[in-house]
């Protein structure tokens, strides 16, 4: 459900950066189902990568391969992510709290001796910094929705709203944080994250369960359609497609 | 061995890696998910080198091996995962336990470690960039700075030069000259080579003569230091048009490397082969 609802949210946009794991199933199924011209950019360089099945890794030689256009590196974050040219950023974390900061780099301990390590910022804080949005994609529990993170990998709204604009972040943040119960969106004035939308057979207060903090919940809360068969025939086929 | 500017020098893995990579060295080993030179990765865990300082954008397999084997002292990285898999736990046991021995880390963003190697490439003490604003990284990594802009006054990040001693790079290709090309994605590896003071280039092939490929980079001789021809070089990554990624050895990886036993198993069994493979080259 996550991967559908993220990837019907791409319906519209032009570009989007691609991470491996959910965000590359969504975008993949955004592109065969929602928007055949979604632009996916892979941050190993392969820009318009046409995958005919999900890759294991941000590098597979078939995203190169059929890509528009392959570029170095310091080309993607210098040249592609950091004037703000890609829609839409993906991001996943170990940790976020209410104003949907990440944490990808320790839980635990200190940062110099961590309880445990985790890989740490690869290309998120300039993904989440650049990208004209972000979605974040985060399976919901008290251990991942937390209320401090243990390190700001990534910044979300930071402290609330206008501290985005005070670090001079250009991107507009976290527009939607995409769970396995629901959907949460900032609050327009706080940018504080509220569940707008649970996901069929999910109830409001399990999504309070499963939040480590005070969870604002919206006036009216939506329930997201539930999967259409091609939309379900479609992810089944990329899923056993990167399985062989 | 030469490490002026004079052409490269065709070497074996063995001799190029005992003469170029030194204990103590400041080593990057490069190739974004492509090209990894995780062969040369294993003949520096061979010759048993100790106190490096492992300077890569995405740690992988190859430094997972070279941390378990005892050979680093600090890590210099943005991402530190087994792509599409999980942890690396060689790393991880390294930080959080200490085993085989204490790790320092250095934790960068990839475009701040992009930016990096451009800096170091282009003989510049830093590289600036919209980077980092309001994360905790700056706190912690000290290689990380602002800087004001001069015409805007605009506070951006400033990040401080990556110079490798030495830079170590797997490619498609080199002629007998020791030119060399490589295709495909080409990450940061340009950068990395020019950024270092030595270079070492493992290729699939030595070739009379380079034909010129759309999009390749192509490293003039008189920049590197050493070519070995080692193909298969970059297994388990790939060599687009000559090998596919092993996935199955990605997903593998995280059994052995996950018990300090079996790593051990493993580093032994590699020691063994190590030695047989080179007295083939030899």
């Amino acid at each position: 459900m996550m991967a559908i609802e993220a990837a019907r949210a791409l319906a519209g946009h032009v570009s989007c950066f691609v991470g491996i794991g959910l965000p590359s199933t969504a975008a993949n199924l955004a592109r065969r189902v929602h928007n055949p011209d979604l632009v996916l950019i892979y941050e190993s360089g392969a820009i318009g990568a046409k995958p005919s099945r999900l890759p294991l890794s941000i590098g597979d030689g078939e995203l190169g391969e059929t890509a528009d256009a392959v570029v170095s590196v310091p080309e993607v974050f210098n040249y592609w992510l950091q004037p703000g040219r890609i829609d839409v950023g993906f991001l996943s974390a170990a940790q976020l709290d209410r104003f949907g900061n990440l944490n990808t780099t320790f839980v635990g301990g200190s940062y110099a001796s961590p309880k445990v390590r985790l890989p740490g910022s690869g290309g998120a804080p300039e993904i989440a910094a650049s990208c004209r949005e972000v979605f974040v994609m985060v399976r919901q529990s008290p251990r991942t929705f937390v209320d401090a993170l243990d390190f700001v990998t990534s910044v979300g709204y930071g402290t609330g709203a206008g501290h985005r604009a005070a670090l001079g972040l250009r991107g507009a943040g976290p527009v939607r944080v995409v769970t396995d119960l629901g959907v949460l969106e900032p609050d327009p004035d706080t940018r504080e994250l509220t569940l707008t939308r649970v996901h069929p057979g999910v109830a409001v207060p399990d999504v309070l369960a499963a939040t480590g903090w005070d969870l604002r919940v919206a006036p009216s809360v939506g329930t997201t359609a539930p999967p259409t068969e091609q939309e379900l025939t479609v992810l089944r086929g990329l899923v056993e497609g990167s399985q062989s | 061995m030469r490490t002026e500017r004079a052409l490269a020098e065709l070497v074996g893995l063995a001799d190029g890696v005992a003469e170029l990579v030194r204990d103590g060295d400041t080593v990057a080993l490069e190739g974004f998910t492509h090209l990894i030179p995780a062969r040369a990765g294993l003949e520096i865990i061979r010759q048993r080198r100790r106190d490096l300082t492992l300077v890569r954008m995405t740690p992988d397999l190859v430094y997972d091996q070279l941390i378990g084997a005892g050979c680093a002292r600090k890590l210099v990285f943005a991402w530190g995962g087994n792509p599409g898999v999980g942890s690396l736990h060689r790393l991880r046991d390294a930080v959080e336990n200490g085993w085989p021995a204490p790790l320092e880390l250095e934790e960068h963003s990839h475009a701040g470690m992009a930016n990096r190697y451009v800096a170091g490439a282009s003989g510049l003490p830093f590289a600036v960039l919209r980077g980092y604003q309001g994360t905790d990284l700056a706190g912690h990594t000290d290689t990380i700075r602002t800087v004001t802009c001069p015409f805007t006054g605009e506070e951006l990040a400033a990040v401080a030069a990556l110079r490798p001693d030495v830079t170590v790079i797997h490619a498609q290709r080199a002629d007998r000259r020791g030119n060399v090309q490589l295709w495909g994605l080409v990450g940061v590896q340009k950068e990395a080579v020019l950024a270092a003071s030595r270079s070492l280039v493992t290729v699939e092939e030595v070739v009379d003569e380079l034909e010129p490929r759309p999009g390749a980079v192509v490293l003039p001789s008189w920049v590197v230091t050493a070519v070995a021809e080692v193909p298969g070089g970059a297994r388990p990554s790939y060599a687009q048009d000559y090998y596919e990624r092993d996935n199955d050895a990605y997903r593998a990886w995280d059994a052995v490397s996950r018990s300090r036993e079996r790593f051990t198993e493993w580093l032994e069994s590699v020691r063994e082969r190590e030695r047989g493979s080179v007295r083939r080259l030899d």
